[in-house]
């Protein structure tokens, strides 16, 4: 049996509304969308939906109390609250740079948390 | 007295995108101040991603898109004071400002490129019935509190308005544990961006009730509860329709003004639709030399459109600079008319002999429209219809004009924007 899903694009801020007809399942097409991250997302999104989560982490001797931080890939959306928990455990120490491993394989999703901010130490 | 060929005041996105180009195209002499204590601006305390997909094709979050223009701006060793208010520009360029190593000091500004930003509008502004107890924040001051200084404003959230921070806050408590009961918002229809709200209140089951608005305020200490009810055509609450919610924690996403004091100091000409400089082609404002970009000329959505209007800002104030101060102009300008549902146009005029190749003009329209058209006008003569499934004004709209067109078209007075239902 053919079925239809409205999506709403969360690729860019552009927000296309997407059309998935789906079959027992299965994607057959995917219409609204104007470039390749609303395909994929589409797809996606109707099987294994996945988000990015960003968040902070406490950090000491910095130039502020909280780095933030997000998880390099996307991770599936019903682990969100898991991989939440595991970030607000974090504890590190300035100085942080973008980009920085602050924890390995969140929720065991395989995904690393890494700093979206350069925190500089202050004695 | 300091003297600089540019002074660019505010080193958030439009501020930094704005040095970085006026540096390229190369002018020696720039100094950015910056009131607070590090360069970014709001960026800063926007971790959530989604920013650059259209300036570096990447998905980013708002501290590293900020860190890109941060390094850039140190790399090109441009001169910044942080912790540094301006208190003054004058129509001749003379830059006012103090700090606490400096004291107060004034700078002789070839040009000055305002980039002050916008701020969020108040519970003060709005008329809400009830108390005023402890536990009201702005949605921005809420989010600075959790996302830099690792303070959690409460635990049972309501929020008022369905601006963009307000969504993305919604979204942000949630994940900190906290249970966001409702997202009330006054108008039928949101002002957010569509993917906010599929990410940020779908996503977690936070129901957005449109045409609904806080009635009631309860808590003589601190918040306790709110009544929400929804609203007629005319705004007003109908009555019956009342619902309590009891929280600790009233947000507001309603809206946000471009911070325009020390512009109409100077005696910038202001917008009464946007509350920004009225600019010309080159972003210029009604003083020569004067620029503006970013969310104290018009308040964007994206910062991507912010950083590439600063671009042009920080060209065309180079451009200035270089033509010894003074303006190159050639024969009238032409009036760009918003009209029929746009409610206004960024820039406002365009003279032939400043302008690019290809100029953006930006506008925002006034209610939501599905199945429409973008129509332009050359005086009475329509050139231009682009048909759009759905145009709402929580979403920036833009038209491209080309020089080519433009000088080509016999006695070109106006051109007018409006929305066009077939």
């Amino acid at each position: 049996m053919e079925t239809k899903k409205e999506l709403t694009c969360i690729g860019c801020p552009m927000g296309c509304s997407i059309t998935v007809t789906m079959e027992d399942g299965e994607v057959k097409t995917v219409t609204g969308n104007t470039c390749g991250i609303g395909d994929k997302y589409a797809r996606k999104e109707v099987t294994n939906p996945e988000r990015t989560v960003c968040s902070t982490a406490i950090v000491s001797g910095g130039d502020l109390p909280r780095v933030s931080c997000k998880t390099k890939t996307d991770i599936p959306k019903s682990k969100i609250f898991e991989v939440m928990k595991e970030i607000n455990e974090i504890k590190v120490e300035a100085p942080v740079n973008i980009g920085d491993v602050l924890l390995d394989n969140v929720a065991g999703t395989g995904v690393p948390v890494v700093a979206t901010k350069d925190i500089k130490k202050v004695s | 007295m300091m003297n600089y060929d540019i002074v660019i005041v505010g080193g958030g996105p439009a501020g930094l995108a704005a040095a970085a180009s006026a540096r390229k195209a190369g002018i020696d002499k720039i100094l950015i101040l910056e009131r607070d204590n590090r360069l970014g601006g709001i960026l800063n305390q926007c971790i959530h991603n989604g920013f650059g997909l259209h300036t570096f094709k990447e998905e980013l979050t708002g501290p590293e898109y900020a860190q890109r223009y941060i390094d850039q701006v140190l790399e090109d060793k441009i001169e910044y004071k942080l912790n540094t208010m301006v208190m003054d520009i004058s129509k001749d360029r003379i830059v006012t400002a103090m700090n606490r190593t400096d004291g107060m000091f004034q700078i002789k500004a070839g040009a000055v490129i305002l980039a002050m930003g916008c701020r969020e509008r108040p519970i003060g502004a709005l008329g809400t019935p009830g108390y005023r107890p402890a536990g009201i924040f702005s949605a921005g001051t809420a989010q600075r509190l959790v996302n830099m200084e690792g303070y959690m404003p409460g635990r049972e959230v309501v929020i008022l308005g369905s601006g963009d921070i307000g969504l993305i806050m919604a979204r942000r408590m949630t994940l900190e544990g906290a249970k966001v009961k409702v997202v009330a918002e006054v108008m039928p229809y949101s002002g957010g961006l569509k993917r906010n709200i599929v990410q940020c209140l779908d996503d977690f089951g936070i129901p957005l009730k449109l045409s609904h608005t806080v009635i009631d305020v309860e808590g003589k200490e601190h918040i306790s509860a709110v009544t929400i009810a929804e609203v007629g055509p005319d705004r007003k609450p109908i009555p019956g329709t009342e619902e309590r919610y009891t929280c600790d924690t009233l947000l507001l996403s309603v809206g946000l003004i471009p911070e325009n004091e020390l512009s109409k100091g100077a005696g910038v000409e202001i917008s009464r639709i946007t509350n920004g400089p009225v600019v010309n082609e080159s972003l210029e404002t009604s003083i020569p030399g004067v620029f503006a970009c970013g969310n104290v000329l018009h308040v964007h959505d994206l910062v991507d459109y912010v950083s590439e209007e600063a671009t042009r800002a920080g060209e065309n104030a180079a451009k200035f600079v270089e033509a010894g101060c003074r303006e190159t102009t050639s024969g009238e300008d032409i009036k760009l008319i918003a009209t029929d549902g746009v409610r206004y146009t960024v820039p406002s005029t365009i003279n032939l002999g400043r302008m690019d190749k290809m100029l953006t003009v930006r506008f925002r329209v006034g209610a939501v429209y599905k199945n429409a058209a973008v129509s332009v006008y050359f005086n009475d003569e329509r050139v231009m219809h682009n048909k759009k499934r759905i145009i709402a004004p929580g979403e920036m709209e833009q038209v491209i004009l080309l020089k080519d067109k433009v000088a080509a078209y016999k006695d070109l007075k106006n051109i007018t924007i409006k929305i066009e239902q077939d």
